[in-house]
């Protein structure tokens, strides 16, 4: 029950008592109690049948601003599309045809691997641009192939000049397709078999490298964000709720931990360990986490003493409660407004260890191991182009990205 | 218009200040809201005008206006005009605006902490004003900000000069303030409710000051406040303001004893009322405690070696019943928070807790809590206390989720309801977010979170001291009613003496972490015996302030 003043208006009013009490009194209540803050909505009779909106106004705020941003909001949907793109990169670029009907039956080369002697030959692998194979194929039936015939490891053997070759489109058809056994006639002198930006010095094509070195970057980098920010918040987390002697103990180890040089680390590890794409993770990953733990760590510290956090434990939440339902989301905020220059940060990484030798292993789709190529090959301009080209749309994306959800969080421009 | 009018009269009637259908609003993601809407009023030189009304009211933003002192471009002035002195201050011109910015007009803000840099010396921070504005050298500012620190009642001010801020009470914080704001001799003074963060003690000492000084300099003062106790004590003129607009004008003790706006009536009707219920020593006790102290440590040196105790709670003994209330007052700092905290095993202490016959002393924090069911705490601050991420059911039902883990969603939520219907919230706004509501309602959410619980014992961190006086005796109502109707055991902590003696039957006076006095409710209010005692009646009841040396400063 509410105020004295109320029951006696409830007593006195007879409008008001087809409803129970407790109605007419938050009813009263709400008009008694004036000022400019309170907007609660009249309608009080249908209490019950109040649903929960999907996005908390706060959250719907910040999306509100994140799309008022048009830059960052134009970056997020390139990406999105590039990287959606890229990810089904094996049906855009692929030396194996999609679909195969062979003699009334349906094949998915993309999926299986079929030995040759499905196709009448010997090998234990099918090599679908083998002409034989394709002439096989063609006779009993039809394939479809993916856009680009080549595979990030494809050669292609039938470049017109030495290796690497330039674009097929800055040559003549009848020079394009001379390495061809019927030359211009040629049923591979298709688009398809075209090498859009050439091929690198292996006679790989570039173009198919770039779409699988775009999706492997890029997934390294979200794997290893993803994973520092588990650790390093859940590290920062402990720290700053904790504080004291854990506080102090960990700091100390972050600090001798973090003067360890990853670069010679890496070398050595490298010398016994076959590198690959989750020992690479894994390298970086044992250093990457530090970035997170300052600043979780000063948000859990200021923000253990809020009062809401004492509300809490005087209710009797448990710690980790506390943590993850109070605390959590202030220091995601922080993180939030990180991750995406540390995604950028990882990507460079994974490129400039490729440059160097160091990273994935060799015959990779790697950005950084076209980058190096250019460097080598400077009579080959497309390599060292396309590769920064790609490099630094992808980066300048993200950043762009990045801007635009640390406006959306900045807490000056949500709250107002 | 009215620069017409005032450049035709004579400059003696011409007002100090006149501010001309002022509105002021504020856009936001392309909604615009108006905050202030035509407000218009005068200050003649000497005069006190004190511009009232709860938080929202649109009176600190009409005050700020004046200086150009809000965020700008997201507030505009759709209309009006600000003369002082015959120039427009808020128009383009900047110029004019500068020049009387901490000079001819100067501004005291509510927090004295936040309103002073950290870092710099009392000295430094008033002398500032003066070279900035008077171009005063080191020597000459020196011996300025002497006299002012005297001025305004620091007590051996040249040992003070060096002092940083945080070695300063919220009192001489707020003095120093006024010394800044009197350094050049202004001819308008805005207080923007400069002692809503003090002790009744203090503010009773502050606005004795302001009146002093007032009188002295031949100022006028813009006084912003939504006490009317003070307002009576202090203004000659009383504007009230409610949904941006001035509802009513009037000299004050014309306000006071007819007021013709409805709104007005309500804010005078709106002081704490009622009386308890009546003591009842045979209740069952609730919580008992004997002897309790709070020592925290003093460590120096290498070694961290205890080198003495900072005594917050020095041998108390308490005991509340169930359906009655023990009302802890004194002075911030006196430790009667801790005292609370201690009561509820929210810091450790020593000394013999028994909560429902049971003691709770040895428990270890975890131990603890099976029993926070039974014991809840609702704390001082709404806005900080509610987490701005979740919404009210969620908040309200986290304890439900703890302790009893029976309930399955619907039944939770069928506890919300009935508990929101209880306090006076309408349920329908649950799946709302705190910053929807206003303080009042706020403090309402944070007392259901406490009672969903159906708790014996309730800890009342001075519930009411961050609310407007309106919302205030609603609180205080409501509160008693909870407690008639659940026979609730109260701990009330509050400095508010009006508030503490509309819910407590007992009362403990606490200073320096002991006790002064106590007693009976009555006994203390008719008939307090000690000095410090009485000295917190006269500023609570009459704003008064004690002759020195009684209470801090």
């Amino acid at each position: 029950m509410a105020d004295d003043s109320l029951k006696d208006r409830i007593a006195t009013d007879p409008s008001l008592h087809q409803r129970t009490d407790e109605d007419v009194a938050a009813e009263l209540a709400r008009d008694e109690t004036a000022g400019i803050g309170q907007m609660i909505p009249q309608g009080a009779v249908e209490a019950a049948r109040v649903k929960r909106p999907l996005l908390s106004p706060l959250n719907q705020r910040r999306w509100k601003n994140f799309k008022s941003n048009r830059r960052g909001m134009w970056s997020l949907w390139i990406f999105a599309i590039l990287f959606v793109l890229t990810l089904f990169a094996e049906l855009i670029a692929n030396d194996r045809p999609l679909l195969v009907d062979y003699k009334g039956e349906f094949y998915y080369p993309i999926l299986v691997d079929y030995p040759e002697e499905t196709f009448g030959g010997f090998l234990p692998v099918t090599n679908y641009r083998d002409p034989f194979v394709q002439d096989e194929i063609t006779q009993n039936g039809w394939m479809i192939w993916p856009p680009i015939r080549y595979s990030y490891n494809t050669v292609n053997n039938e470049i017109p000049t030495p290796a690497p070759s330039p674009p097929s489109w800055t040559l003549s058809e009848k020079d394009r397709c001379a390495r061809y056994p019927k030359g211009v006639d040629d049923p591979n002198c298709t688009f398809g078999n075209m090498n859009w930006i050439g091929t690198d010095d292996q006679g790989r094509d570039v173009l198919a490298r770039l779409i699988y070195g775009f999706r492997i970057s890029v997934l390294f980098g979200l794997v290893l964000t993803a994973a520092s920010a588990v650790i390093g918040v859940g590290a920062g987390a402990i720290q700053g709720y904790f504080g004291g002697w854990v506080d102090l103990f960990f700091q100390r180890f972050i600090e001798i931990w973090s003067s360890i040089p990853v670069l010679y680390l890496l070398l050595i590890i490298a010398a016994i360990l076959p590198p690959g794409f989750w020992v690479l993770l894994g390298i970086l990953l044992l250093f990457s986490w530090v970035a997170f733990v300052g600043v979780v760590r000063a948000e859990f510290l200021r923000a253990r003493n809020f009062e809401y956090v004492n509300a809490a434990r005087a209710l009797g939440v448990g710690d980790w409660t506390i943590m993850f339902r109070h605390l959590l989301p202030n220091a995601m905020v922080a993180t939030l407004t990180f991750l995406p220059f540390i995604l950028n940060g990882s990507i460079t990484t994974l490129t400039s260890l490729d440059f160097l030798g160091f990273g994935l292993p060799p015959g990779s789709p790697s950005l950084g191991e076209l980058l190096a190529q250019g460097k080598n090959n400077l009579q080959a301009p497309w390599l060292g182009f396309s590769g920064f080209i790609v490099i630094s749309l992808m980066l300048s994306l993200l950043v762009f990205v990045g801007e635009a959800v640390r406006d959306a969080f900045d807490p000056r421009k949500s709250f107002g | 218009m009215t620069l017409k009018a005032a450049e035709r009269s004579p400059a003696a009637a011409r007002p100090l200040l006149s501010v001309d259908h002022l509105s002021v609003a504020f856009s936001q993601g392309g909604a615009t809201t108006l905050a202030v809407d035509h407000v218009s009023f005068q200050i003649a030189k000497g005069e006190t005008l004190a511009l009232v009304g709860e938080s929202g009211s649109g009176k600190s933003v009409s005050a700020l206006s004046i200086l150009k002192l809000l965020p700008y471009p997201a507030a505009s002035h759709p209309s009006g005009a600000i003369y002082f002195d015959g120039e427009n201050l808020i128009d383009d011109d900047e110029r004019d605006l500068r020049r009387v910015r901490g000079n001819r007009i100067s501004m005291i803000f509510q927090e004295p902490m936040s309103s002073l840099n950290p870092l710099h010396t009392i000295e430094r921070q008033v002398g500032e004003v003066l070279k900035i504005h008077r171009g005063m050298g080191e020597k000459a500012a020196r011996a300025r900000t002497l006299e002012l620190l005297t001025q305004v009642g620091i007590r051996n001010a040249e040992e003070r000069l060096g002092a940083y801020p945080h070695q300063l009470s919220g009192g001489q914080r707020q003095r120093v303030m006024i010394a800044m704001a009197l350094a050049n001799d202004p001819d308008l003074l805005i207080a923007d409710e400069p002692t809503t963060a003090l002790d009744v003690t203090v503010q009773a000492q502050i606005l004795e000051l302001l009146k002093t000084l007032q009188a002295e300099h031949g100022m006028a003062m813009l006084f912003i406040t939504h006490d009317l106790g003070i307002v009576r004590r202090i203004a000659d003129r009383v504007c009230v303001m409610y949904r941006g607009k001035i509802v009513e004008e009037g000299p004050t003790p014309r306000i006071f004893a007819d007021p013709h706006h409805a709104y007005t009536r309500h804010l005078l009707a709106a002081e704490p009322k009622g009386r308890p219920p009546a003591a009842n020593a045979n209740a069952p006790v609730v919580m008992e405690a004997e002897d309790l102290k709070v020592w925290f440590p003093i460590r120096k040196g290498l070694f961290r070696r205890v080198a003495g105790y900072v005594k917050a709670v020095d041998g108390i003994d308490i005991m509340v019943r169930a359906g009655q209330t023990v009302g802890v007052v004194g002075e911030s700092g006196s430790g009667k928070t801790t005292l609370g905290l201690a009561l509820s095993r929210m810091i450790s202490s020593k000394g013999g807790i028994r909560f429902e016959g049971e003691r709770i002393d040895q428990r270890s924090f975890r131990a603890m809590r099976p029993l926070r069911e039974r014991m809840q705490i609702v704390f001082q601050d709404p806005y900080g206390s509610l987490s701005p991420r979740m919404s009210i059911a969620d908040i309200i039902s986290e304890g439900l989720k703890i302790h009893e883990r029976g309930l399955n969603a619907d039944q939770r939520d069928q506890r919300v309801v009935g508990v929101m219907r209880e306090v006076g919230l309408d349920p329908a706004a649950r799946f709302r977010f705190p910053h929807e509501f206003s303080g009042g309602q706020r403090q309402r959410v944070a007392i259901a979170r406490a009672m969903v619980l159906n708790p014996r014992f309730v800890m009342l961190d001075e519930p009411t001291s961050a609310l407007d006086m309106s919302v205030q005796a609603q609180v205080v109502d409501l509160l008693r009613d909870l407690q008639k109707k659940h026979d609730l055991a109260y701990l009330f902590i509050s400095h508010d003496l009006k508030v503490v003696r509309a819910l407590a039957n007992e009362v403990i006076v606490m200073r320096n972490g002991q006790v002064v006095e106590r007693g009976p409710a009555e006994d203390i209010f008719e008939r307090p015996q000690t000095d410090y005692t009485k000295a917190l009646m006269a500023a609570a009841f009459d704003i008064k302030a004690a002759p020195t040396g009684v209470v801090s400063e």
